[in-house]
């Protein structure tokens, strides 16, 4: 078989095939309309983050607007905040859970403005640059931080309590976050500008997830972001390192959605579960998810039962 | 589509952590291991069923069969049961592996006219040697041909390494959704169908050079080539 | 196992539904595609080699990278299912357009000489000599697309749409091997029967085929 064929024949077969694919694409647009994939103007899309948590509270979400009578489409695990947001704006989804700091963080060029950092002031400096069409609802009480983490070996060896104490050793330790970390204002350059912190290595691994407690566990990183609700800090016997300079800024839970899908119904049956979600629950509703590997649906259930809002 | 990711010389730097070079090496350590690991079992296997014709059944259905596994759940669940690390990335692809190989080593054997493995046991060859020195170099074209397409996929699929938080070009695909940077997931894509084209090159060259060409076509072009069983 | 299934039945068999679809979807738009593109490629033999090698590139891309570019490339929005229909119609038509040439390529001169002899024009030729007895080769091809496509399809999860893909994310950011097994299971499951479902289709397509000594 000889490959001397004329370029010329490539390029029309390469014509061919993109023409061929176009087609295609275009023949399968109706389905899109028929298919699961949003749009409709009655239903409300939700979306979550790619981590338990964010499917857990998307759920409470779910079904705390079905109970209203509304219509919903889950859309989970979507990804990153840089993923997810863009899903947003583009109408992928209507409404999700967010983090109030992490959120005013991802929207602010260079993070969070200064003098930032109790809920309410969050929360005041989010309405300025929330993307067009979207806006937040109440925010709760709960709070879930990106935390930096250790084991209680590595804090004894090198004395950790605070952040700032991983200055003088930073070049011997290597931190994991999820891949977003080596950009976001509240990964890597935060803590660089902030605290003068600069890693012997950064290991791209997952948000808070099992890669990135596994990797703590077997040595693989010393330092990782684990979320403070995470039940991995508990069983295993973590240390969380404080946050004198708080570069993690409160972080509170809230709905953000697209202002077209806000009216009296959703705003006041998601305000609801803002008011009755709390630190405490939610991390005790998690660790049924986590530990006891219930699944998110029945959860989700439970915690809308359990606080009387279903 | 913005290549500016690709064409960043820093990112060529290969001193550079995370830089292509590196994740290029990564990428193809990982792909060079689990063709050595599948082919070290799916050979001997596969040259056992054709010489002796016994267990074809496995052979004949193992490609569809290994084919339908899929490689992400099947690494998702070797990572939650033996914990992080190369190993479960290296079970995935080596999975990957097997059938092509099997299944093309078989077909080679099969495809061997009966009546040369017959003069050859006529000359006084014994089964070994009819099996390496007759049936084996005969049954190499379809064999290689197995093995092209499981280069082709593994480098294809060793991307998922990165879903576990290894290395391997898939980083440039993970990193770059998570940060939702199109330039670096379109430098992954474009690397990897580079190195699979060169590598296929290189695979069809070794090709050339080891099948004897009694058999290429080289000395008497066919018209057809046989179509794939 | 069982007690995962009973407690999340309605999760799991959405997620196959979706499965099915997403899979099975680019099979057809694949087909539809490749079968004018094979025959492009055996009219005109110029066309042949580069189609070819067109097609190894098209399926060396990565399937994360296709999932994720396409949007920018065709404008859909990025967790549209659309992304991974076209994506797999992609492959799907990167290997069957090949398959379908070679099929067309390996049907005897004499009998399509025959066929001229009876009076049959080039159309009628190909629907009614040609490609039937290309049948074999070309549904070779498509049980290895349509196998493909359906463990393919999980990777989608890393993006939020992956039909059974998503026992496998879940699952695993929970470490809990349960749903990965169940996800894994049923794929594979899914896969055997659309397998069996081609195989048997060929059979009653090609009855001939098992009158001479059938390999399948």
């Amino acid at each position: 078989m000889s490959r001397s064929h004329s370029a010329g024949a490539t390029f029309a077969a390469v014509t061919a095939l993109a023409l061929a694919l176009t087609g295609c694409g275009a023949d399968s647009d109706p389905l899109d309309d028929s298919g699961s994939d949003g749009g409709s103007s009655s239903s409300i899309a939700i979306g979550s983050a790619n981590f338990p948590e964010s499917e857990l509270l998307a759920e409470i979400y779910a079904q705390a607007l079905e109970a209203e009578g509304l219509e919903v489409e889950r859309s989970f695990n979507i990804g990153a905040r840089e993923l997810y947001l863009q899903a947003l704006q583009d109408g992928s989804i209507d409404l999700l859970p967010e983090y109030n700091g992490a959120l005013l963080s991802a929207l602010t060029e260079g993070g969070a403005p200064e003098g930032v950092s109790s809920p309410d002031d969050v929360y005041e400096a989010l309405q300025d640059v929330l993307p067009e069409g979207t806006e937040v609802l109440e925010q709760s009480d709960a709070e879930d931080k990106d935390t930096l983490t250790v084991t209680q070996e590595t804090a004894d060896e090198y004395g950790l309590e605070t952040i700032a104490d991983l200055v003088p050793v930073a070049d011997q330790l290597v931190i994991g976050a999820g891949p977003e970390w080596a950009e976001r204002y509240q990964g890597l350059p935060g803590l660089k500008e902030v605290y003068g912190l600069e890693f012997k290595e950064f290991r791209p691994l997952d948000a808070g997830g099992p890669l990135t407690i596994g990797a703590l566990l077997d040595g693989t990183i010393d330092v990782g972001n684990v979320f403070s609700t995470d039940s991995a800090i508990k069983v295993n016997d973590l240390v969380v390192l404080e946050d004198p300079e708080e570069l993690y800024l409160a972080e509170n839970i809230l709905p953000l959605i697209r202002s077209e899908k806000v009216d009296e119904t959703v705003t006041e049956a998601l305000n609801a579960v803002s008011a009755a979600l709390t630190t405490e629950n939610l991390t005790e509703y998690l660790a049924r998810i986590q530990v006891d590997k219930e699944d998110t649906a029945t959860v989700a259930e439970a915690f809308l039962s359990d606080t009387g809002l279903v | 589509m913005d290549s500016s990711y690709l064409f960043d010389p820093e990112h060529w730097d290969p001193g550079a952590a995370g830089s292509i070079p590196q994740l290029l090496l990564s990428h193809l350590g990982y792909s060079a291991l689990a063709l050595l690991f599948g082919t070290l079992i799916a050979l001997p296997v596969g040259l056992f069923i054709g010489h002796t014709g016994r267990g074809s059944f496995l052979a004949i259905n193992a490609g569809n069969a290994g084919r339908s596994l899929p490689t992400l759940g099947l690494l998702m669940l070797m990572v939650t049961l033996l914990g992080l690390g190369l190993t479960p990335v290296l079970i995935a692809l080596t999975v990957l592996v097997i059938p092509p190989v099997l299944t093309s080593t078989y077909a080679g054997m099969r495809s061997l006219d009966a009546s040369v493995v017959d003069a050859a046991r006529g000359m006084g060859m014994r089964p070994s040697q009819v099996l390496l020195r007759v049936e084996f170099p005969m049954a190499l074209p379809v064999l290689m041909g197995g093995f092209r397409s499981a280069a082709l996929q593994v480098i294809a699929t060793a991307t998922v390494a990165a879903a576990v938080g290894l290395g391997g070009l898939g980083r440039l695909l993970i990193d770059g959704l998570a940060l939702n940077d199109y330039s670096r997931v379109l430098a992954g894509a474009v690397v990897v169908a580079a190195l699979a084209i060169v590598l296929d090159l290189l695979l069809g060259l070794i090709q050339r050079s080891i099948v004897s060409p009694g058999l290429t076509g080289r000395a008497v072009r066919t018209r057809r080539a046989a179509p794939a069983p | 196992m069982i007690d995962y299934l009973q407690r999340n039945q309605e999760l799991v068999l959405e997620a196959l539904g979706e499965h099915v679809v997403l899979a099975l979807l680019p099979v057809l738009i694949g087909i539809v595609v490749s079968l004018p593109l094979g025959y492009l490629g055996v009219r005109f033999p110029r066309l042949y080699q580069p189609m070819v090698n067109v097609c190894g590139i098209l399926y060396s891309i990565p399937s994360l990278a296709l999932f994720v570019i396409l949007p920018v490339v065709i404008g859909t929005k990025v967790l549209s299912p659309v992304n991974i229909v076209v994506a797999l119609s992609i492959y799907t038509v990167a290997l069957l357009a090949r398959t379908v040439a070679d099929g067309l390529r390996s049907v005897d001169r004499t009998l399509t000489d025959a066929a001229t002899a009876m009076g049959y024009r080039r159309i009628r030729r190909l629907f009614g000599v040609e490609l039937p007895l290309a049948l074999p080769v070309v549904l070779a091809g498509l049980r290895v697309a349509t196998v493909s496509n359906i463990s393919l399809v999980s990777v989608g999860a890393l993006i939020g749409v992956g039909g059974l893909g998503a026992l496998f994310t879940r699952g695993f950011q929970l470490f809990y091997a349960e749903p990965i097994i169940v996800g894994v299971l049923l794929s594979v499951l899914l896969a055997g029967i659309a397998d069996l479902l081609i195989v048997l289709v060929q059979r009653a397509l090609t009855p001939w085929a098992r009158l001479s000594a059938g390999r399948v």
